[in-house]
């Protein structure tokens, strides 16, 4: 793409092509304005696309081996261990880190902090695919996916904290992607649609905040159903769903900066100069919001291990690879933010982010995994268990790049009037 | 009965969850009492003084419950060698433990408890698992998803899953021979075909009355605890122990508390954001954007 644009190619942005004469078809708006073989060339220049191909070919292939010869054949099908990775990774990394939607659409449009509108839908729509995608996972885990929807209208159960994340998961993915819905209008050309949206913001805000504070807080509750197979230091039944709530806060926001940072080094010609001179600004923004959420987080766990008395584990291994996660975790990111914000260094805040986010996902695999049935051995996953997560989640990968190539996200769509001045 | 008001409390909290606009008003009603569990419920007192190992009972139940055949024949005694779990092949085993001090192993037979308050039960989102007031937990295969929720949740590792089934993988245990014998007030196939007397089928008061009649009478012989009778809130199968409990395999560090009362912190705490989050962040918009009406009111004046 960069390429085309150092040829003069202009990203399609309008309704109408360069030089006024004609409206850009559907077809057009999808492959971003070019021609098919222009397109297409600029796909196989692409190494990313090539990484995916071989991805998607071999992957693939495993991932379809799950549904022909089932579980057993994908994983080690443990009866001590029902949850492998699809669901350790898949739910429980995946929809923290998607908890940026909510935040910064409470930071736009209920507190009114417009200065953060330039990410929002940079937001919105990682809660949105991450949530999809966690829910791809669980499809790949069920053992009768095709009865997802049982729990909602075949047989309710609802009295377990699992049938409230499946309510609030179907729920929120709906908000959802409400939310976004004026990107789309706008691309399509739908203003009344865009309008009738608008008009229900606010409440579909406050509904993703009830949803998102109750269905983070509920899979930290699903593992008190296991207070005693999940070592002490990672499960406190009184605290645990706020742990999760509080640690997906900095979880999503440092994820919302990884997700632009990326964004800016491999696609700055689809960002607006709006994104790209704000980005910075913002970054220290977002970084003074997860600092917050790491030291509550961090003055949390501390309570709950005075609270369980969990003082003794701290001796142990268990308690050195806890205080490795809480160190490199929380404690790491916390400082590098504060240095950041106060010396306005947008890059270091950016590196704290990804160490944030690697932190959350090991806190996450140590209570689903690691630490999970710690008084008996530990479960290495299958091999094809591995390979079919790093397939679902280039699937995301290649998803959320299709999104951004196209829908106004990290660009305006200009009005008709401004693209033909 | 004081149980059912806490099931009915709990289930509407989290109905109330599903339907997030809905305020729901409804009190907390006595959500910390415990269900002592149906008062006919049957059980099984296991001795394990008497048990010699010979997989009598594994047998009946591979019979009985339609099993497929082992690997290793039933008379095959070498398997004690490892220890074993339940499996979808398997809802009862026995294991044997070396203990230490005593000239002769003990032998434990294990199989679903049959718990008071099972764990599997409430955390089903289905609502797979029934307590039927005979005691007996069992399950519908025909609403499982197989989200296996329920085997993380079981204290005592005991449902399986038939992994290997592509199209209807279902979860595989120990259902105390619901439909063929205990809901005709029959004892299950495994107490019949115990040669030593080692099962004790009756309803579970009675047991545990036995049981501390066995202990009163031979105190020599046997620890003074009945494993089950508390633990979890308490099951219908339960055990007598001459060796102490953490030797003979039996998790030790389970409180007296149903698993679902650990669960509790987080559902009570679903009524209350539902009723208090709405009006709150609504407030907080209001407060956030007066400064900018006021700002633009201001700026029209000029
Ligand atoms: S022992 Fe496990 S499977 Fe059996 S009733 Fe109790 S919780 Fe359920
Ligand atoms: S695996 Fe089946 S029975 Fe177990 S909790 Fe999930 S839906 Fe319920
Ligand atoms: S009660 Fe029935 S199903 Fe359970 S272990 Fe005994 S024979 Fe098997």
């Amino acid at each position: 793409m960069k390429t085309l644009i150092a040829n003069g190619k202009i990203p399609l942005a309008t309704h109408y092509n360069d030089d006024r004469s004609a409206k850009w078809s559907v077809k057009d708006k999808l492959l971003l304005g070019l021609s098919l073989s222009e397109y297409l060339a600029q796909a196989f220049r692409n190494p990313l696309n090539w990484f995916f191909a071989v991805i998607f070919s071999f992957g693939g292939y495993v991932t379809i081996t799950r549904f022909i010869f089932g579980l057993g054949y994908v994983t080690h099908s443990s009866y001590d261990y029902p949850w492998g990775l699809f669901l350790g990774f898949g739910l429980f990394v995946m929809v923290p880190l998607s908890a940026s939607g909510f935040m910064l659409g409470t930071a736009v449009e209920v507190f009114g902090r417009d200065d953060f509108k330039p990410i929002e839908r940079l937001a919105l729509l990682n809660g949105l695919l991450g949530y999809l995608f966690a829910v791809i996972f669980l499809q790949v885990d069920l053992g009768q996916p095709w009865r997802l929807i049982y729990p909602m209208f075949v047989s309710l159960g609802p009295a377990a904290v699992l049938f409230l994340v499946a309510w609030h998961v179907a729920t929120y993915l709906t908000v959802q992607v409400a939310e976004l819905v004026p990107a789309f209008a706008e691309m399509m050309g739908m203003p009344k649609l865009k309008t009738f949206i608008k008009s229900m913001i606010l409440g579909l805000t406050i509904a993703g905040i009830i949803l998102s504070t109750l269905h983070q807080g509920a899979l930290g509750a699903l593992f008190t159903y296991a207070p005693y197979k999940v070592h002490p230091l990672w499960m406190s039944a009184p605290f645990q769903w706020f742990h999760y709530f509080c640690s997906s806060v900095f979880a999503g926001l440092s994820m919302l900066i990884v997700v632009s940072t990326i964004c800016k080094k491999t696609m700055a010609w689809r960002c607006d100069d709006n994104f790209l001179t704000s980005l910075d600004r913002l970054t220290i923004g977002l970084a003074k919001g997860a600092t917050l959420a790491l030291i509550t987080y961090l003055v949390i766990k501390i309570i709950a291990i005075a609270h369980d008395g969990d003082w003794g584990y701290l001796a142990s291994g268990w308690g050195q690879w806890y205080m490795l996660e809480m160190i490199a975790g929380v404690i790491l990111p916390m400082i590098l933010f504060t240095i950041s914000i106060r010396n306005n260094l947008p890059g270091l805040a950016r590196f704290a982010a990804l160490i944030a986010v690697l932190g959350i996902a090991l806190n996450r695999l140590n209570t689903a995994l690691f630490t999970f049935n710690w008084k008996l051995y530990q479960e290495i996953p299958h091999w094809r268990e591995l390979v079919i997560t790093i397939t679902v989640y280039c699937l995301f990968i290649a998803t959320y790049r299709f999104v951004l190539y196209r829908l106004p996200i990290l660009y305006t769509w200009k009005k008709d009037e401004e693209a033909a001045s | 009965m004081k149980a059912m008001n806490r099931r009915k409390f709990l289930k509407g909290s989290l109905l109330g969850g599903a339907a997030a606009s809905v305020i729901s008003k409804r009190k907390n009603a006595d959500a910390s009492s415990s269900f002592g569990g149906y008062p006919d419920a049957m059980g099984v007192l296991v001795d394990l003084t008497r048990c010699i190992g010979c997989r009598s009972c594994e047998a009946a139940c591979n019979k009985e419950q339609g099993l497929p055949a082992p690997a290793q024949s039933f008379d095959d005694l070498s398997v004690l060698d490892h220890e074993r779990r339940t499996s979808e092949g398997a809802y009862t085993v026995v294991n044997r433990y070396e203990i230490p001090g005593k000239d002769h192993p003990l032998f434990r037979k294990i199989q679903c408890n049959h718990c008071n308050e099972p764990a599997c039960l409430t955390s089903c989102f289905v609502n797979a698992y029934t307590k039927t007031p005979e005691g007996a937990v069992i399950y519908d295969a025909t609403v499982c998803v197989g989200c296996r929720t329920c085997m993380i949740a079981c204290p005592f590792y005991v449902p399986a899953y038939s992994y290997s089934s592509v199209l209807n993988p279902v979860v595989q245990k120990c259902i105390f021979c619901y439909d063929t014998r205990l809901k005709f007030g029959r004892p299950p196939a495994c107490v019949e075909a115990c040669p030593r007397e080692v099962l004790t089928f009756g309803k579970r008061k009675d047991l545990i009355k036995i049981g501390n009649q066995r202990i009163q009478n031979h105190p020599d012989l046997y620890e003074d605890h009945i494993y089950g009778e508390k633990e979890v809130g308490g099951t219908s199968w339960m055990y007598l122990s001459s060796a102490p409990f953490d030797q003979v395999g039996f998790d030790t560090d389970l409180g007296t508390q149903p698993i679902l009362s650990y669960v509790k912190e987080f559902l009570t705490v679903v009524p209350m954001v539902l009723t208090i989050w709405p009006a709150l962040f609504a407030g907080f918009h209001l407060l956030a954007t007066r400064k900018d009406k006021q700002k633009k009111e201001e700026k029209s004046e000029i």
